[in-house]
């Protein structure tokens, strides 16, 4: 009887190790081996034909560095990130409270915020792109009504980064929203019914109930708008190409010019290992602060 | 309520519900917020379909009452290999799909009902993949698919998307949903862990693969990164990165064409969202908040 125990045990671990074995194999193959290869070739130099690849060190670090682009990238990745993620969660949440309340049309509502998000990012470049060319665009035409003069919104470096962050926005604003709007209907009726004969204020009772309730979704909308802030860049390939003179760059994009325009693998696989480790340090405090709060299962 | 009534007390609260002033003006300020809002929204997509239908000067000046005309479509259509793209788009959805089915079904299954040591190690690194994107290393992924000999073939579009720790995830927490009863009962019928598995948690997971299978198509529909830096030709380049360089402003191509171009390539996934919108939503819902 011991022994069939066994028997059944250690047959419980072949057959586990079996079926992980494909995800495990292509995890290491697509994610992990590369993530160790990109560190590793972070730190040799570019082979030319007349200088082979030699070790440097922390040598394409420091020349990331001193590389003004660099800094640009990662300043505009800020400003990126620091304006998509609460204008979009902002705008999640009106647009979450505005589908959740009894107005008329409220399917044709839902349905306006929520197309942008099924859309692919080119589509959404190209559709915007119309609104910004000088001129003949939509935004231009407007402002003439207004009689304001034309702007080259994509092509000054004041406004370029302002495009691109408008076109995110709302490509994601209808995504949060519907986590928004799910977490809105577990809210128990009896909360508000209370709240009525409390006679509080309808500001007060967002306030201080159904804010306070929405805080998981928020950290959860929050950590994904974070990983977009690094992800979505497609529509940079159309709009501006991170110009003019690298206005609008962002790293993602930057690394994909040092290593498929430039050809600088080295420059791009440093550049790779930060922002990995931008997300790694994501990931532990996600897992483990916050996690902790709101756990699933 | 019903308990105090039954207790034969008096209710403490029957309030009719006050037909005041205020109540109606919040709903007509909810109502003027929330359609400017969606008709803000969903002006660039609408603007973009009926530029599509008609000429560049009545586009571009906003002749409303000018006349629709397919030629923006016809022109699009001969610029560029469109009917290729969709059945390199369709053959790449599938194939990432049928891929992902398979290792997330069987890994799901390990860590959801598999008692082994270092599971939970594993779990935990699989869990990582969330953080480290694709699209970040594409340096590396890309050296890698090549040194594969998968370089413009669909596979390796695909393939690295196949072991995805979202999918893990989920099937994960669907799998661990079955109640063991069920499981111990297939087993004494004299099931194998594979009938179990596609007898009893297989279709108990229906819910969780129709709603993966979604994200999934719609995901890699719209991806285009990874697709442009591993497609070199009209054979396995797909929709969206056919998209950009027919839009790309060298191709000189005028913003009616493009339009057309644009409409056409995201028109399936736009209309089978409009026909199954609750499906989508409920999709993306389960997708990501289990």
């Amino acid at each position: 009887m011991n022994d069939l125990a066994r028997y059944e045990r250690r047959r419980r671990i072949m057959y586990g190790w079996m079926l992980l074995s494909p995800a495990l194999i292509l995890l290491s193959l697509f994610a992990f081996i590369p993530s160790a290869m990109t560190f590793w070739s972070s730190l040799f130099s570019r082979g030319t034909r007349r200088n082979p690849s030699e070790f440097v060190g922390t040598g394409n670090y420091d020349l990331l560095f001193a590389d003004p682009t660099f800094s640009k990238v990662v300043v505009n990745n800020l400003i990126y990130a620091g304006v998509t993620i609460p204008v979009s969660i902002i705008i999640a949440l009106a647009m979450a409270l505005w589908a959740n309340s009894k107005i008329p049309a409220r399917g044709f509502v839902r349905t306006a915020f929520f197309t942008p998000t099924i859309l692919p990012m080119i589509a959404a470049a190209n559709i915007w792109l119309f609104f910004y060319t000088p001129g003949l665009g939509v935004l231009d035409q407007i402002g003439a009504l207004f009689g304001f003069g034309s702007v080259n919104w994509l092509g000054r470096p004041e406004t370029a980064l302002w495009a691109v962050i408008i076109v995110t926005i709302w490509k994601e604003a209808g995504f949060f929203m519907i986590f928004y709007l799910a977490a809105l209907q577990t809210i128990p009726p009896d909360l508000k019914e209370a709240a009525d004969i409390e006679g509080t204020s309808r500001w007060t009772y967002t306030r201080r109930i159904v804010l306070p309730l929405l805080m998981p979704t928020t950290i959860f909308v929050a950590v994904n708008a974070l990983i977009n802030s690094v992800k979505l860049i497609d529509h940079l390939f159309i709009l501006t190409k991170g110009g003019p003179s690298d206005a609008s760059k962002l790293v993602l994009y930057y690394i994909w010019e040092l290593a498929f325009s430039y050809f600088d693998r080295p420059q791009g696989a440093a550049l790779t290992v930060m922002v990995l480790l931008v997300l790694g340090i994501t990931a532990a405090i996600k897992f483990i602060i916050l996690d902790r709060r709101t756990h699933y299962q | 309520m019903s308990d105090a009534l039954k207790s034969g007390q008096a209710p403490l609260y029957v309030t009719a519900p006050k037909r005041s002033f205020r109540p109606r003006l919040t709903l007509a300020l909810d109502t003027f917020g929330a359609w400017t809002l969606a008709i803000v929204w969903i002006a660039p997509l609408l603007f973009a379909v009926w530029a599509a239908f008609h000429s560049t000067s009545d586009a571009v000046n906003f002749n409303l009452s000018g006349a629709w005309t397919l030629d923006n479509f016809r022109t699009a259509w001969d610029g560029a290999p469109w009917m290729r793209y969709f059945l390199n788009t369709f053959l790449l959805v599938s194939v990432v799909l049928a891929g992902q089915l398979v290792v997330t079904t069987l890994a799901g299954y390990a860590f959801a009902q598999f008692q082994f040591p270092g599971r939970d190690v594993l779990f935990i690194i699989v869990l990582l993949q969330l953080f480290i994107l694709p699209e970040v290393l594409i340096v590396e992924n890309y050296a890698m698919v090549t040194r594969l000999g998968m370089f413009d073939t669909v596979f390796g579009i695909g393939t690295p998307y196949w072991a995805s720790a979202f999918g893990i995830f989920l099937m994960r927490q669907a799998f661990k949903s079955v109640p063991k009863e069920l499981d111990e009962a297939a087993r004494i019928e004299g099931c194998s862990w594979f009938g179990v598995l596609w007898r009893v948690y297989v279709p108990s997971a229906k819910p969780t693969y129709l709603a993966y299978a979604l994200v999934s198509v719609s995901t890699h529909w719209n991806n285009f990164l990874w697709p442009l830096i591993v497609t070199n030709s009209e054979t396995t380049r797909p929709l969206t990165v056919g998209l950009s360089l027919f839009g790309a402003p060298e191709s000189g191509v005028n913003i009616s064409v493009i339009s057309a171009a644009t409409i056409m390539s995201i028109a399936p996934l736009l209309i089978a969202f409009l026909l199954f919108q609750r499906q989508f939503v409920q999709a993306f819902l389960r997708a990501g908040i289990k």
